[in-house]
């Protein structure tokens, strides 16, 4: 009696883990060992085919001695800058247009949101056309209106703009729904009681949307930065060379080429390692510097 | 009000337009500057068992002259019945060539085999450790599951390399399995339908058990009937984002016969880039099936993707 007891107590001391191994087993090896395995690939020069040879961090001390490699850092940020700081003003300001229960809410959402489901391949495919600089519609639309057009993706500053452009408009579903959401959830008599006191559109925003959206606003500056960081597909399809003078080439762009053109696996996840942590500092600046101001009242 | 989302719903939408108004342009007229925005009714000729666009020049007692205004024969002059002329004004055969100029057949099968097991089995892992973790107790539960959350702040970037290495190891590359194995798991399935099973009375659990249901069973017979909701939405959230993946499924191919849609796409618009009627062909039925799934579920698909937001 007593051993059936004690071996059905352990029977069942085991089972959750069976419920977790298929997961765990599948994380644990292509998700969190990796990190490590690339941090140990990062102290050897290899190409995979060949024996690897120990350099410490000699790629670490090449990578801040190599301009690509700089460029492609400073074109990341101007990507990441422009998309996360123009996106969300956009997003917020219709967000906030949204929210006022008008008809045709339902209509709308799904047209902003069409964008973000497609797929990037595909339209960035379409906007390298729109941005043709002899055939595409973007220029005669601005010789319509008197404008002269660019060479878009063939000018080292247009192509920033360019990819800039397309980027806001390919995520911008995204963060009007993530803001819409947390509007439509405010309550209603903060808004009465301010309009009966008198508050114009801009004291309600600013006094009582403003600081009830923070964490809204925390969250989504995070999430956006740490993803155009990573932004690898637009430039890729849209400017498969780095664009004109190398301008649009990014830090994983840059790993790409290094470790699927030119074979440098080590190279390449020391680049992937600095991008972690360009990543994790300015998650951790962003809600330190940040977090107190948005997060509320 | 109305005039400013109007306008920004136009912009949304207009460069899907334009890649519609452009795939059936016939080439020429694709590079027409200024652009129409509804294609022009078109001359065609054939000669030499190919259709030619032409320009009509002048018609005697029925003899149609023309003149070839693209292609090989471009400038040539043709005198031919006017009956044979052919106009049109859409050109629905840029699909069938754009079909035809790379193995798109074939990268569909391969992304429905990846998006769609990917799906599965991502769905099979994330009950059965969610169902772990809200429905029993045991040790380590907490600091397992922060472990996992952890991996959600690691970029992807990071994994590229030495999962490219392990999986050239095992002979993997360029197999479905390169494709599938490594993403059956993930944290964002785990967190949801924890969630989800954790709001389901304990007393259901209890009276199964006294039935002499096993809790393997109740995991099937009431855990997952009672969070459909959550499951499709996870489902779809992964479905989507694994039909429209680039860079790893660009890493670990290396024969057309193992290109996903995407990497196909990619390839030929390197190849053709400058066959612009094709191009948005393909990018047009390479993104119809999952616009088609969104109108369909429209509703669960928003909120997967506002719910994958809001877990921060």
């Amino acid at each position: 009696m007593q051993t059936t007891a004690s071996s059905r107590s352990k029977r069942l001391a085991i089972t959750p883990y069976l419920y977790l191994l298929p997961a765990f087993v599948v994380i644990l090896t292509f998700q969190v060992l990796p990190i490590f395995y690339s941090l140990f690939v990062s102290f050897f020069e290899w190409d995979i085919i060949r024996a690897r040879r120990f350099v410490g961090l000699g790629n670490y001390l090449d990578l801040f001695r190599d301009v690509e490699f700089w460029q492609a850092l400073f074109n990341t940020t101007v990507f990441a800058a422009g998309s996360v700081v123009f996106g969300l003003a956009i997003s917020l300001f219709i967000a906030v247009l949204l929210s006022r229960k008008i008809a045709g809410l339902n209509c709308y959402r799904l047209a902003y949101f069409i964008p973000y489901v497609t797929a990037m391949t595909a339209v960035a495919i379409v906007w390298k056309w729109l941005f043709n600089p002899q055939f595409g519609l973007l220029n005669y639309l601005l010789s319509l209106v008197g404008l002269p057009g660019t060479r878009w993706l063939q000018d080292p500053f247009w192509a920033r703009v360019a990819v800039i452009i397309f980027v806001i408009w390919k995520t911008m579903g995204f963060n009007i729904l993530i803001f819409l959401t947390r509007l439509l959830d405010i309550d209603k008599t903060f808004y009465e009681a301010a309009e009966i006191d008198g508050a114009g559109p801009w004291r309600l925003f600013r006094y009582i949307t403003w600081p009830l959206l923070g964490p809204t606003t925390l969250f989504l500056l995070i999430i956006s930065t740490i993803f155009s960081f990573q932004m690898f597909v637009p430039v890729y399809i849209m400017t498969p060379d780095g664009g004109p003078a190398n301008s649009c080439s990014t830090m994983v762009f840059f790993l790409y080429e290094n470790a699927y053109v030119d074979f440098r696996m080590g190279y390449a996840c020391s680049i992937a390692y600095v991008l972690f942590f360009i990543i994790l500092a300015l998650t951790l600046i962003q809600r330190k510097a940040l977090g107190r101001k948005l997060s509320g009242l | 009000m109305h005039v400013t989302l109007l306008a920004v719903a136009v912009v949304m939408i207009a460069p899907l337009l334009w890649m519609l108004i452009t795939s059936v342009k016939s080439p020429l007229e694709a590079y027409d500057f200024p652009p129409s925005f509804i294609p022009a009714l078109k001359t065609y000729v054939e000669h030499g068992g190919e259709l030619h666009q032409a320009d009509f020049l002048s018609l005697r007692g029925g003899t149609a002259e023309v003149r070839v205004l693209a292609g090989r024969h471009k400038g040539l002059r043709l005198s031919v019945p006017e009956e044979t002329l052919i106009r049109k004004r859409f050109i629905w055969r840029n699909y069938a060539d754009a079909w035809r100029a790379a193995p798109f057949a074939r990268y569909f099968v391969n992304t429905i085999v990846m998006a769609g097991l990917t799906t599965i089995g991502q769905v099979i892992t994330s009950a059965l450790a969610a169902y772990a973790f809200a429905r029993m107790r045991f040790r380590g539960k907490e600091v397992i599951f922060i472990i996992l959350l952890g991996t959600m702040m690691v970029p992807k970037q990071v994994l590229l390399i030495p999962n490219y290495i392990f999986l050239s190891r095992l002979g993997w590359i360029n197999t479905y399995y390169a494709l599938i194995v490594p993403w059956i798991a993930a944290v964002f399935g785990i967190y949801f339908m924890r969630q989800h099973f954790e709001t389901i009375p304990q007393d259901l659990f209890d009276a199964a058990a006294i039935d002499g249901c096993s809790r393997f069973r109740a995991l099937f017979n009431i855990a997952i009937p009672l969070s459909k909701g959550v499951i499709v939405m996870t489902a779809l959230f992964t479905f989507i984002m694994t039909w429209n993946s680039l860079l790893w499924p660009l890493i670990v191919t290396n024969s057309p016969e193992m290109r996903p849609l995407q990497v196909g796409l990619a390839y030929f618009s390197q190849e053709s880039s400058t066959e612009w009627t094709l191009l948005m062909a393909a990018s047009t039925f390479t993104i119809a099936p999952l616009l088609v799934l969104f109108f369909i579920a429209q509703r669960r698909i928003i909120e997967g993707f506002a719910r994958s937001g809001l877990k921060g």
